[in-house]
């Protein structure tokens, strides 16, 4: 059992020293506040901390629906809400391109409006979401469905009103299910690629985020790109961290 | 997620993953030697730029045709990407660039000795079919309502598009700049983008999506295509009869057919 163990440590782990081997330390402190660096990094922060927001807004409603009610295509429902789990990026950006894009579902209606989204960085925002959302939903809804429901009966028969059943005692126990489920929503969208690059474009400052910007670089400057690369390992560590923090704290 | 039980019927799961994630690693370890230690003797492996996928594909075809028992094995990824697989030791017998400068990088990587020149491209400028923004020149291109695309300064057509600009005293504002010239032809073909500066082989792939506006200007600014045989390869004469194929009249007339300019 051990060996096994090991050895899937080493695959993990390995490339990730392999990274940090490459990095140029005395360029480093440079090549990480240039220009184009700076802007990707604060757009990739901006915008992950946006979607995760729109997440939060979005996702609780639907994952406490799916666990706390029951209704005819319940389970298809579900299936359906998690198909951008696995479904490569890039053909989520094509699906949010044929909806909102010009040619989209909704594009004529857009334009009546006004509203262009494709090349903005609500566009960005709108794909990482897009990819992120079911992450929020499938870890908060696993999370409700094994705990609380007693409780909140418990509380309805008590006298509680629904509002208050839901703040005082469900969010509560659920917190380290939401927790977790936030915080994958913020690392899946700060590594979001493909559905930024088909639906968004790639702008520097407006939709050019920090996996777009590494993309770039690799073939100019890969000094650059394994440096930014670094930048996001160290982000997820210190994000996948503190959630480990607050969930093992009593 | 599924938060079945662990059924106690299943006792050999155990054992089967451990030994699966062996043999993965196994195949992940073993896996670029072996194959070309089994194909070497038959097989000449190419690698050429992503744009040449048509003319390298049927060139590839021919070569088979003329060469019975050869298998061409093809490699298309973008020029630097293959240029850095080459620095890294992969083993190839034939690379065909999509401009001179990752030759050059292979050159420094010592795996080239010597390059020659077999085809050129130009910029055009790449509309939706119907041209709604109405781009006629490359200065229509500046017109504040129309939505550019174009490639990033890094990626290579990035490069071409900063010195048709430059020489034309132009500045673009684009609404995107893309990595690569596929994902400016991408943003043109489904309509996203009104107008967008990708090579003219690149439209011509993709007549009937996209239409061509040539300019003058584009002209002044050649993208040079250069192949060469490797120093190292595996089958020095079959890499040297590629070569000779592409350069030859044969290879020309197929590349001159996908929209490429003489060398």
């Amino acid at each position: 059992m051990l060996v096994p163990a090991a050895l899937g440590c080493l695959f993990l782990l390995l490339p990730l020293l392999a990274m940090g081997s490459r990095v140029p330390w005395p360029r480093f402190p440079a090549l990480v506040t240039s220009d184009s660096s700076r802007a990707a990094l604060l757009l990739s922060l901006q915008t992950s901390l946006a979607s995760t927001v729109v997440c939060l807004l979005v996702g609780v409603p639907v994952a406490l629906v799916l666990a706390r009610t029951s209704f005819a295509g319940q389970r298809l429902l579900r299936v359906l809400v998690l198909v951008p789990l696995v479904l490569p990026p890039v053909v989520g950006g094509l699906a949010l391109l044929y909806t909102f894009g010009r040619r989209g579902l909704l594009g004529h209606t857009l334009e009546l409006l006004g509203v262009q989204i494709a090349f903005s960085t609500v566009a960005v925002v709108m794909a990482q979401s897009f990819v992120a959302l079911p992450f929020l939903i499938t870890s908060l809804e696993g999370t409700l469905r094994s705990v609380g429901g007693r409780l909140e009966v418990v509380a309805a028969t008590l006298g509680a009103r629904p509002t208050t059943t839901l703040l005082r005692v469900t969010l509560p126990v659920v917190m380290p299910g939401l927790l977790s489920g936030t915080v994958l929503a913020f690392a899946r969208s700060l590594g979001e690629f493909g559905a930024t690059l088909t639906f968004a474009g790639s702008l520097q400052g407006v939709t050019r985020t920090l996996p777009l910007e590494i993309y770039l670089q690799r073939e100019t400057d890969p000094d650059e790109a394994v440096a930014m690369s670094f930048v996001l390992i160290l982000i997820a560590v210190v994000v996948i961290g503190i959630a480990q923090r607050t969930r093992t704290r009593p | 997620m599924t938060r079945r039980r662990p059924r106690p019927g299943h006792p050999r799961t155990g054992a089967l993953l451990p030994a699966l994630f062996a043999v993965i690693l196994l195949a992940a370890l073993t896996g670029c030697s072996g194959t070309t230690a089994a194909a070497a003797p038959t097989t000449l492996t190419v690698f050429a730029a992503a744009s040449l996928k048509q003319t390298f594909t049927t060139l590839g075809q021919r070569f088979e045709a003329g060469h019975p028992g050869i298998r061409v094995r093809l490699s298309f990824a973008g020029s630097a990407d293959l240029a850095s697989q080459l620095d890294q030791g992969a083993p190839a017998d034939v690379f065909a660039s999509a401009d001179t400068k990752n030759m050059d990088k292979a050159v420094a990587a010592k795996r080239v000795q010597r390059s020659a020149v077999f085809a050129s491209n130009t910029l055009q400028i790449a509309v939706p079919p119907g041209n709604p923004a109405h781009v006629r020149t490359l200065a229509d291109l500046t017109r504040p309502e129309v939505r550019l695309v174009i490639c990033a300064p890094a990626a290579p057509c990035g490069a071409a598009t900063q010195q048709v600009a430059a020489a034309a005293h132009l500045s673009f504002t684009a609404v995107s700049e893309e990595s690569s010239v596929t994902d400016v032809l991408g943003k043109v073909e489904n309509g996203e983008a009104d107008a967008g500066l990708v090579y003219v082989t690149d439209v011509r792939q993709a007549a009937g999506k996209v239409t061509g506006v040539t300019f003058p200007e584009a002209s002044g600014v050649v993208n040079r295509y250069p192949i060469a045989a490797l120093t190292d390869a595996a089958q020095p004469v079959l890499a040297q009869q590629f070569v000779d194929l592409v350069l030859g009249a044969e290879g020309q007339k197929v590349l001159a057919g996908a929209g490429f300019a003489k060398p």
